[in-house]
């Protein structure tokens, strides 16, 4: 379905991130398994893609960092000459109340979760404009569209990425470049293994579908997007969250 | 240096048998969108290895304004 087409998947190393790049692996792409600090975690992913049949490589780069993800894109166009698939997943949680969320807390989020993707797609965009192609999906969360309390930060940097999507979605549609994003409500990971029982409790009564969702339920939809079957959509906000937001 | 940067122009403005001279206005006359100017800096930037600020971008509106340009760069014709 994607062979012989390169994607780049940030913060691929666990989580969602993880099954992201083995699904979109196993469907042909050659996948560049982007991680901050989990190397060795990373090496697992690339190593689990072999084993499936697939290909990629690890490539760290902590992508908050501006000229940092800049080096990232110049390397990678360089070695592997273009960039079909960008999924900006890369994101952590620093959740508090308002009145205890600490600057250092704000900043951390937003600047891996939102600046991060703005970071990558500044970096590729013109190689997404002289390809005349390319899928960028970015993650984003039901925290950035019903807000959730101790999430100030982390839902303000996924509602700051829709905003992301959609002016982005505009700006290359006549280059054929399609923008979109993904809103995952709970979903089985580390980051939501972290909640307590209870908050996670609460969490799962606002679901219809009464379950926690799985990492793959995610990715099957990125796979989706990343697909000649999603030429026509742009600008969208995929809920994959069993019906937590409608 | 003006039928090389017409070539380009041409090439990646997939125009065929329009008159450009210097004089030549890329908005006015070619009808270029901001991404369309966008993408021509970046293929004079290729063919000629200098870098184009973003801030020069509004500066740049005739074809004759790039070749003085990049003259002005050092590039020889």
């Amino acid at each position: 379905m994607l062979e012989g087409k390169i994607a780049l998947v940030t913060g691929a190393s666990r989580g969602i991130g993880r099954e992201i790049a083995l699904t979109l692996a196993k469907n042909g792409a050659f996948v560049i398994v982007n991680y901050n600090g989990s190397a060795q975690r990373a090496e697992e992913v690339v190593k689990a893609i072999r084993e499936a049949g697939g290909d990629g490589v690890a490539m760290q780069c902590n992508v908050s960092d501006f000229s940092e993800s800049e080096k990232l894109v110049k390397n990678v166009i360089a070695q592997y000459g273009r960039v079909d698939i960008l999924v900006n997943n890369a994101g952590i949680t620093r959740d508090n109340l308002i009145m205890r969320m600490t600057e250092a807390d704000y900043d951390a989020v937003m600047d891996t979760n939102l600046k991060g993707a703005f970071n990558m797609i500044r970096h590729l965009s013109r190689f997404f404009l002289k390809q005349r192609s390319g899928k960028i999906i970015n993650i984003s969360s039901v925290s950035g569209i019903m807000g959730n309390a101790g999430q100030a930060n982390y839902s303000a940097s996924k509602a700051g990425l829709i905003g992301l999507t959609k002016s982005l979605a505009r700006e290359l549609a006549s280059r054929n470049v399609c923008v979109n994003a993904i809103a995952p409500g709970l979903i089985e990971t580390e980051m939501t293994d972290a909640l307590s029982d209870e908050a996670k409790e609460n969490l799962k009564s606002l679901v219809p579908l009464g379950r926690m969702g799985r990492p793959q339920d995610v990715a099957n939809m990125v796979l989706f997007l990343a697909g000649d079957n999603a030429d026509y959509i742009t600008g969208q906000v995929l809920h994959v969250d069993g019906g937590m937001v409608m | 240096m003006l039928e090389r940067v017409k070539e380009i122009i041409e090439e990646q403005l997939n125009l065929d048998n329009v008159e450009i001279t210097e004089e030549t206005r890329f908005k006015e006359d070619l009808d270029v969108d901001s991404l369309d100017l966008f993408e021509l800096v970046m293929s004079f930037e290729e063919e000629y290895g200098v870098e184009i600020p973003s801030e020069e971008l509004e500066s740049l509106t005739t074809v004759g304004a790039v070749i003085k340009y990049l003259q002005d760069k050092g590039v020889e014709a």
